[in-house]
């Protein structure tokens, strides 16, 4: 419905500076309209910066985003109007009941009457939320109000779901319901989403994925295409002596091997097949030897270098805000 | 309804809301002034004379300035409030909302200015105890003027809020400049008879004119008791105009809030 004002987001050259610290270089990509979009990154790598940017909550030091040719910059007001936003923290007030949360929301969004109760009890049900519509939201358990706050996002029919680490605070039941329900979002409203997280599961099944560190895109593509890059299939292996092992394995395959963590990581297209020659050659030598399909962790390591846990616990929480 | 009316309208009906279901917040915008009111007005008693004035007590001198002090307390509760919904990213959802800030702005001034018109009602009932000698008409006068004080004052402590991050903070904005604001008011002493240097700074002083205003409103049958004080109109005009100023702050403050 929107195709001829171009994607329903573009984000085009952002860069931001908290002081001397660069949060973000020169970031550029693009989301589809009816795409579910991951950006996927350790918590203080950019991603809430990113995502305060194109909710129109803070002015990137330069570059621009644009939501369905919408500029945050020169027209926040318009992309206020297209779009809905889940923040990480609940942004619901606890002193009112799940109700009128709804209400006072669809006000904001200039609707009123018996239209917003119906559209607001619509959702709740929708939701499975209406039986807790008179409670106080503060009676409500982490997972139902996460359920609150999506069904309030998308009262006003937003063309564009902006999602901030919806998964965080849900037990593993509940992320499958808020998955599912983004799926069914999609498919009936063809909404485009949005969303970041830290979860490596939660970003596979997004239609595609954008890896962020250090406040670098350092890789854009669906999740199997991604993982293609790495390589056939990832060989880890544990050693006594991992450094001197690294060198005789990679004279042995030609491949690089990497050295992650005091593990050795090596893609290759026929692992399956170097097991039993390594077990062969440094009887001893190796403990242990695991086989895998490369997963976006394989991805995120290709690029940076680094674990995913490892970058994550490097960056304080606290610097993200 | 035009959306900027009913962005304003839900705020403004939220903080009435909350302010009803947070039984702590009644009692420390309400119930302290009015201890304090009778344990000073009573221990003062008639050992305090008001220079060039008639005959009142303590109790009654103190009246009007309790009742200013009970709105400066609303306004401060409300502008509290606004300091936690940033903490506790509340507003970051209003924020993104389609509305302008000064619909938001507006909103929440107005809920102040309404709480603590509500409030300086109830504060009404205690006249014949303070023997203010009030009529209907004064009683009504009276509430607009408390009203008016109150979108002040909660205007200026937005002003604040907006740009404060922590209520830590705001204590101390609060302690430094909100108290001796009301200090300095003429609510608790008046302007004739205090240090020339105070005196000074209590004419300048925006909110001495709103408790002047309230005094003469309060004691529009009996003009003469309040005859030192700035006049009515004069009062009244420097009130508007300083929260005119306060509110158009505020609404620039929070134009250029990130949340």
């Amino acid at each position: 419905m929107n195709s001829d004002l171009g994607p329903a987001l573009a984000v085009q050259g952002v860069t931001h500076r908290y002081g001397s610290r660069v949060a973000l270089k020169d970031v550029r990509f693009e989301v589809s309209e009816g795409e579910i979009f991951a950006l996927l990154g350790p918590n203080g790598g950019g991603k809430t910066t990113l995502f305060r940017i194109i909710t129109t909550l803070m002015r990137p030091t330069s570059g621009d985003a644009q939501v369905f040719g919408h500029s945050v910059r020169d027209a926040p007001h318009a992309v206020r109007r297209k779009i809905g936003v889940v923040f990480q923290q609940p942004g619901l007030d606890p002193k009112l009941t799940v109700f009128e949360n709804m209400i006072h929301h669809g006000r904001l969004h200039g609707m009123l009457g018996g239209t917003l109760r119906n559209a607001a009890d619509a959702l709740l049900a929708q939701f499975g939320l209406i039986d807790r519509k008179k409670d106080y939201v503060e009676t409500l358990s982490g997972g139902l109000q996460r359920r609150v706050e999506l069904a309030k996002a998308l009262l006003p029919r937003p063309e564009i779901l902006f999602l901030d680490e919806p998964s965080t605070g849900l037990d593993p039941g509940a992320r499958i319901d808020f998955r599912n329900e983004l799926k069914r979002l999609r498919s009936e409203t063809n909404t485009t989403v949005v969303l970041t997280t830290h979860f490596i599961e939660e970003a596979d099944h997004a239609d595609r994925v954008g890896v962020i560190h250090e406040g670098d895109l350092v890789a854009i593509g669906a999740p199997d295409a991604l993982k293609k890059e790495v390589g056939g299939e990832v060989l880890t292996i544990e050693a006594g002596d991992p450094e001197s092992l690294r060198a005789k394995l990679e004279e042995m395959f030609s491949c690089e091997v990497k050295s992650v963590d005091g593990s050795l990581r090596a893609e290759m297209r026929d692992a399956h097949a170097a097991i039993p020659k390594i077990a062969e050659a440094f009887p001893g030598e190796v403990r242990s030897i695991t086989l895998g399909k490369p997963t976006l962790e394989d991805v995120f390591i290709n690029k940076t270098g680094k674990r995913f846990i490892d970058a994550d616990e490097d960056l304080p929480e606290a610097r993200k805000s | 309804m035009t959306p900027y009316m009913l962005c304003m309208g839900t705020i403004w009906q939220r903080e009435i809301v909350r302010f009803v279901r947070q039984r702590s917040r009644i009692i420390g915008a309400f119930g302290q002034p009015v201890l304090f009111w009778l344990l000073l007005g009573s221990g003062f008693g008639r050992n305090f004379r008001y220079a060039g004035g008639g005959g009142e007590g303590y109790l009654e001198y103190f009246y009007p300035g309790i009742i200013a002090m009970v709105v400066l307390f609303t306004a401060i509760f409300s502008t509290f409030a606004v300091v936690d919904d940033r903490k506790a990213r509340f507003l970051q959802g209003v924020l993104a909302a389609p509305v302008p800030r000064s619909a938001i702005v507006l909103g929440q001034v107005m809920g102040g200015a309404t709480l603590a018109l509500l409030q300086g009602v109830l504060l009404l009932i205690a006249t014949p105890l303070a023997g203010v000698p009030l009529n209907l008409e004064a009683a009504i006068a009276s509430v607009l003027v408390m009203g008016l004080i109150g979108f002040t004052l909660t205007a200026l402590g937005l002003l604040l809020a907006w740009r404060i991050e922590s209520t830590q903070g705001f204590h101390s904005i609060m302690n430094l400049l909100l108290i001796p604001l009301w200090l300095l008011s003429g609510a608790v002493f008046p302007v004739a008879g205090a240090h020339p240097l105070i005196g000074l700074v209590m004419q300048v002083n925006p909110l001495t004119y709103g408790v002047a205003a309230l005094r003469r409103t309060l004691y529009l049958s009996a003009p003469d008791a309040v005859a030192n004080l700035p006049g009515l109109w004069l009062s009244v005009l420097v009130m508007i105009a300083f929260g005119g100023v306060c509110f158009s702050l505020a609404v620039r403050t929070a134009e250029r809030s990130e949340g």
